[in-house]
C-alpha cells in the first residue's frame, strides 16, 4: 500500500515537472499540428485515388493522423522521455545511487514515464485534435465507453513503449554511449509502430510481420479502438495483446537488470 | 546590452572568409571527437541513412496503392523528395546546430561564444556538428539521381540549369528558415520546436505535389516562408505541370531572388535577436 502511494507520488511529480515546460509544450503543440495539416492532406490524396484503401475510409484515415500525432509524444515513439534523463545517470556514475535506493529501478522509472504521459497526451494530444477537427472532417467516437477503451490503451501503449526503452537504455550498462543503438531503435519503431502508415497497408511479408511486433501496441492498436474498427471481441483481443507484450517486455527488462546489475561499472568518483 | 564592437573594421568578403574558416574549425573538431567512438559512429551513419529513408519508404508504399498522387507520378515525387531532402540535408549540415541556441541563452553559456574571437554565429552553426549529418545528402542524392533517370523529361538548356539552381537556392533558402526561426529563442526561450514545423515540417511538405495542399497552404509557402521556391516552383517547369496557382512563369526562376531576400531576412533577425539578448549574469 505504501509502496503504491510512493510510486504514485513520483508519477505526479514526473507529471508537474513536465507542466512547468509551458513554452516547449505550446511549441510541440504547434509542431504536431503543423505536421498533422501537412500529412493529412497526403491521406487524403491518396484515399482520393484509392478510396477504402486498408478498409479505412477517408475520414477515418484523416482522423488516423490526427490521433497518431496526438499520440507521437505521449508514447514516445521518437524515444526519449524517462531515457534522456537514465542516459545522463550512466554518463554521471548517479546510476549507482539509483541502485542502492529502497525503491525498485524499474517501477520507479516506470512511474516517471507514466507520469510524464498522462501529461503529454492531456497536452500535446487535445489542442492538435481540435485542430485537425476544426479543419477536417474527422471521425471521432460519441461512446464513452470506446473513449475508457482508448484510454486503456494507451496506457498499456505507454507501457509497452516504456518496456522497449528500458531495454534499449540497459544497454548503457555494457555500452558507454548507447546512442547508436537508441537511432536504430527509433527507425524500428517509427515504421513498425504504423506512426508513418497504418501497418494494414504494408504489403506481403512486412503486412504479415507487423502486426505481430510490439511496436503495433504503440500507435495502430489504440488508433483502431479509436476509430472503432475494433470494437467488442476484438478490441478486446487489441488489449490482450498490448498486456501480454507489457508483461513480457517488464519482465525481460527484470532479466535484464539483473544480468547487467552483477557487473556494473561506475565512472566518476 | 550594447551592440558588439568590432575592434578592426574589416571588408566584407574578409570577413565572410573568416566566419567561414571558424566553421570549418569548431566542425573539424566535432568530427575528431564523433569519430573517435568508432562503433557507434558507424551505427549512428547508418541509423541516420535509415531515418532519412523512412519518409521515402512511406512513398514507396503509397505507390504501391495507387499510380498516381494529386496528377503526379513517382518519379515526380522522387525528384521532389531528392531535392527537399537535398537542400533541407545540407543546410542541417551547414547551420542546423544553431537550434541548440535557446538552451545557451537560458543556460547564460552564450555569453562564453560572444567573448570569443569568432563569429558567433558561425560558433553557433558549427557547435555539435557530426558528420553522420551527410546522410541525409547522401541518400537524397541517390533518389534525385534515379528520379532523372525515370523522368519522361525534354532537358532543355532552361530546365538543366534549374536543377543546380534548386540545390543551391533552396539550401540557402532553408538556412535562412533555420537561423530565422532559432534567432526567435532570443525572445522565447524554449519554443525551439516551432523551428521544426518549418525545416522537417517544411521538407515534408516539399516532398508532395503541390495540388494536394489547400490553396492558403501553397500561397503562404509562396508569399510567406518562401518553402514553394526551395523546388515547387522550379519543378513546375522542369516537369511541365501547369501552376495550381496560376502564378505568372517569371516565379518559376525567382528562386535565387528569394533565397536572396530570405537570408536577408534571417540575417536581420538574428542581430535584432542579439541585440535583445540580456546575460544571466553568472
Amino acid at each position: 500500500m505504501g509502496a503504491a502511494r510512493l510510486y504514485l507520488a513520483v508519477a505526479a511529480g514526473s507529471f508537474r515537472r513536465f507542466a512547468t515546460y509551458r513554452g516547449a509544450t505550446l511549441a510541440g503543440v504547434f509542431t504536431n499540428s503543423v505536421f498533422g495539416l501537412i500529412l493529412a492532406s497526403t491521406f487524403l490524396a491518396l484515399w482520393h485515388a484509392r478510396p477504402g484503401l486498408g478498409g479505412y475510409d477517408a475520414r477515418q484515415a484523416v482522423t488516423y493522423i490526427w490521433i497518431s500525432q496526438a499520440l507521437l509524444v505521449t508514447v514516445a515513439v521518437w524515444g526519449g522521455g524517462f531515457q534522456d534523463d537514465l542516459q545522463e545517470r550512466f554518463r554521471t556514475g548517479d546510476i549507482a545511487i539509483d541502485l542502492y535506493r529502497p525503491v525498485d529501478f524499474q517501477l520507479w522509472w516506470l512511474a516517471t514515464d507514466l507520469g510524464r504521459a498522462a501529461f503529454q497526451l492531456f497536452a500535446r494530444g487535445v489542442a492538435p485534435t481540435l485542430v485537425g477537427m476544426a479543419v477536417y472532417r474527422t471521425r471521432l467516437p460519441t461512446d464513452p465507453r470506446v473513449w475508457a477503451l482508448f484510454l486503456l490503451s494507451v496506457t498499456l501503449a505507454v507501457v509497452v513503449s516504456f518496456g522497449l526503452r528500458f531495454l534499449v537504455s540497459l544497454t548503457g550498462f555494457w555500452l558507454h554511449d548507447s546512442d547508436g543503438i537508441r537511432s536504430l531503435a527509433l527507425v524500428v519503431s517509427m515504421f513498425f509502430s504504423g506512426m508513418l502508415l497504418p501497418i494494414t497497408l504494408f504489403p506481403g511479408l512486412l503486412g504479415a510481420v507487423a502486426p505481430v511486433l510490439p511496436w503495433a501496441a504503440l500507435i495502430q492498436l489504440p488508433a483502431d479502438i479509436l476509430l472503432e474498427r475494433r470494437t467488442g471481441g476484438a478490441a478486446a483481443a487489441a488489449l490482450g495483446f498490448q498486456l501480454g507484450w507489457a508483461v513480457a517486455l517488464l519482465l525481460l527488462g527484470r532479466l535484464v537488470q539483473g544480468l547487467a546489475t552483477r557487473k556494473v561499472v561506475v565512472q566518476g568518483g | 546590452m550594447a551592440e558588439p564592437v568590432l575592434l578592426v573594421r574589416e571588408s566584407l568578403p574578409r570577413r565572410v572568409w573568416w566566419a567561414l574558416r571558424c566553421w570549418w574549425l569548431i566542425a573539424g573538431m566535432w568530427t575528431k571527437a564523433a569519430l573517435s567512438y568508432r562503433a557507434s559512429f558507424a551505427l549512428l551513419l547508418l541509423a541516420s541513412l535509415a531515418v532519412s529513408s523512412l519518409d521515402f519508404v512511406v512513398i514507396l508504399l503509397m505507390f504501391q496503392h495507387t499510380d498516381q498522387l494529386g496528377g503526379w507520378a513517382l518519379p515526380d515525387l522522387a525528384f521532389l523528395y531528392g531535392t527537399s531532402t537535398f537542400c533541407l540535408g545540407a543546410a542541417n549540415m551547414l547551420v542546423g546546430s544553431i537550434d541548440a541556441l535557446g538552451d545557451r541563452v537560458r543556460a547564460g553559456t552564450l555569453d562564453t561564444v560572444l567573448i570569443r574571437p569568432a563569429p558567433a554565429l558561425a560558433q553557433l552553426c558549427a557547435e555539435r556538428f557530426s558528420p553522420r549529418r551527410v546522410a541525409r545528402p547522401i541518400q537524397s542524392v541517390l533518389v534525385l539521381g534515379w528520379a532523372l533517370q525515370r523522368l519522361p523529361v525534354q532537358w532543355t538548356a532552361s530546365r538543366l540549369l534549374l536543377v543546380p539552381v534548386i540545390l543551391v537556392c533552396g539550401t540557402a533558402i532553408f538556412c535562412a528558415v533555420f537561423v530565422g526561426f532559432a534567432s526567435l529563442q532570443f525572445w522565447w526561450g524554449q519554443v525551439g520546436e516551432i523551428q521544426n514545423s518549418f525545416t522537417y515540417g517544411g521538407a515534408t511538405l516539399l516532398h508532395y505535389p503541390p495540388t494536394i495542399f489547400a490553396k492558403e497552404l501553397v500561397a503562404g509557402a509562396v508569399f510567406g516562408v518562401p518553402l514553394a521556391f526551395v523546388n515547387w516552383l522550379p519543378a513546375l517547369h522542369i516537369l511541365g505541370h501547369p501552376d495550381p496557382l496560376g502564378l505568372p512563369t517569371a516565379f518559376q526562376y525567382a528562386s535565387p531572388v528569394a533565397a536572396v531576400l530570405a537570408c536577408a531576412a534571417a540575417g536581420l533577425v538574428w542581430r535584432r535577436g542579439l541585440r535583445a539578448y540580456r546575460g544571466t549574469g553568472s
